[in-house]
């Protein structure tokens, strides 16, 4: 017999064991590690793709965040060199302003001190010619030039046709005088009385007169009543002095000049 | 010479180690267990240490290339889903194949030299066509698929399940034994080289049969599940 019935069936059973076995062993896990790699391959396309997309949106993000960097920078650098310009223009116009009013000071302290100068040279040589001049009129005609000045004081007021007394007895007729007496030098009794009584002779008052000193006066004589003053002084002789030595000087400079041209 | 005298000493099946009534261990059932345990042993022993990973062995990468290849085969075939049915036809090739590659190891017996082994696959044949077209198509569509083209055809249908199951059978049992037979005719005239060739010519026609039983299964099974499809 070529068929033996057991031996049908028991390989029957026997291959359907096999195929259990090896489905078990080798079929289920060989397809398993392919899907799963195949899953794991996919997976990681799909993260590299992501990482791709993500690095793509990322370049874009960054060129556009360099180009808001530059035009920042330029823009930057430009508003710093105008305010740098602007700055230096200002410090440029402080500095001006500064020297300027620096020279200006400058200017007026040499104009101070020359004014000064001037005063003290003038207040001088008055003196010296005052000096000069009392000693002349004591050695030629025997008065003092205090004692003169008085005189010449007094005739002054008894002279009604003067501009300076016209406009005084104008002023104050009928009001209460307050006169006042000033002196660059100190007068005796009886110049202070001689005074008083030519005021009152003049102005017909009885008011006390207040005798003061003043050392600007250099010398000379002023009376003030009411905000009105007649005097007389050497000032106005020393003025045309200054005046006559000033074109002397000047004349000489300039005939030194042209001399050493 | 006696050829059935050939046919029984060269079948297994009359090499009984045990017997108890109707129940016994033959030759070949002692050698199907040690291709069992052969197949099933190594497959657990590569598998044991499978990656999921992009670095594979090269163990598994040979498993993995001949399960692709065989999930290919089935598709191209005309199934649509391989997966279902490659451990039932891929056992099937496995198999028989290793049967026959195991013939270079001396005094081995194939068991599909044996009839009833070739007769076993294809009465599992015989019940797997049925089963899968069932399963994918429904019993009452699977059935009206042996009236078809007309019902004149159902007796030929029926015939035809039935020959072609004796056919996959004797056709795997002829080249097997055949094959056992010449080389034993050939030991007998040429002692020395010329089985050699033989063997290997043998070895060559057992592996086409192998893919012929496994590739013939698959057709039969596509054309009892393809009723729905088309």
């Amino acid at each position: 017999m070529l068929i033996d019935w057991f031996t049908v069936i028991a390989q029957l059973v026997n291959f359907l064991v096999l195929v259990w076995l090896l489905k078990r062993f080798l079929y289920q896990p060989v397809l398993k590690a392919i899907d799963e790699r195949e899953k794991k391959i996919a997976s990681e396309l799909q993260h590299a793709a992501e990482v791709e997309k993500e690095a793509g949106k990322r370049l874009v993000q960054l060129e556009k965040k360099n180009e808001a960097f530059d035009n920042d920078r330029a823009r930057m650098l430009r508003q710093a060199e105008e305010e740098a310009g602007e700055r230096k223009h200002a410090m440029l116009e402080e500095a001006r302003k500064e020297y300027d009013s620096l020279r200006m000071r400058l200017q007026e302290t040499l104009q101070n001190e020359e004014k000064n100068l001037e005063e003290e040279v003038i207040g001088r040589i008055g003196s010296e010619v005052f000096a000069i001049a009392g000693r002349v009129l004591e050695d030629l005609a025997g008065v003092t030039l205090d004692e003169r000045m008085v005189d010449v004081f007094c005739e002054r007021l008894r002279h009604p046709d003067s501009e300076e007394m016209k406009e005084m007895q104008g002023a104050f007729s009928g009001k209460p005088l307050l006169p006042v007496v000033h002196t660059a030098f100190n007068l005796s009794p009886e110049q202070r009385e001689r005074i008083g009584r030519t005021l009152h002779d003049v102005f017909s008052i009885d008011a006390e007169v207040t005798f003061e000193s003043a050392d600007d006066l250099v010398d000379g004589i002023e009376l003030s009543m009411n905000g009105h003053s007649v005097s007389w002084s050497v000032r106005s002789y020393l003025a045309s002095l200054e005046k006559m030595t000033r074109e002397l000087l000047d004349g000489g400079e300039e005939t030194s000049r042209s001399g050493e041209r | 010479m006696d050829v059935r005298r050939w046919i029984v000493h060269l079948s297994g099946d009359d090499i009984i180690f045990w017997q108890y009534g109707f129940l016994k261990i033959n030759q070949t059932i002692l050698t199907t267990w040690g291709l069992m345990l052969l197949l099933a042993g190594g497959s657990a022993l590569v598998t044991r240490k499978l990656s999921p990973g992009i670095h594979v062995s090269r163990w598994q990468s040979a498993l993995e290339i001949l399960v692709s290849m065989a999930l290919k085969q089935i598709e191209e075939v005309g199934l649509g889903n391989p997966k279902k049915y490659l451990s039932y036809l891929a056992t099937l090739f496995v198999f028989i194949a290793t049967a026959v590659v195991c013939t270079i190891i001396p005094g081995y017996e194939p068991p599909t030299g044996s009839l009833s082994t070739t007769a076993a696959l294809a009465i599992s044949v015989f019940v797997a066509v049925p089963l899968f077209g069932i399963a994918e198509t429904g019993l009452g569509e699977y059935l009206k698929s042996y009236l078809r083209p007309t019902f004149v055809m159902l007796p030929f249908n029926i015939i035809s399940e039935f020959s072609r199951t004796l056919a996959l059978a004797v056709r795997l049992f002829g080249n097997m034994m055949s094959g056992a037979m010449i080389l034993a005719i050939l030991l007998g005239i040429a002692p020395f080289f010329f089985p050699v060739l033989m063997s290997v010519l043998g070895l060559l026609t057992g592996m086409v049969q192998a893919y012929i039983f496994g590739m013939l299964a698959t057709v039969y099974i596509a054309a009892a599940t393809r009723t729905r499809e088309e």
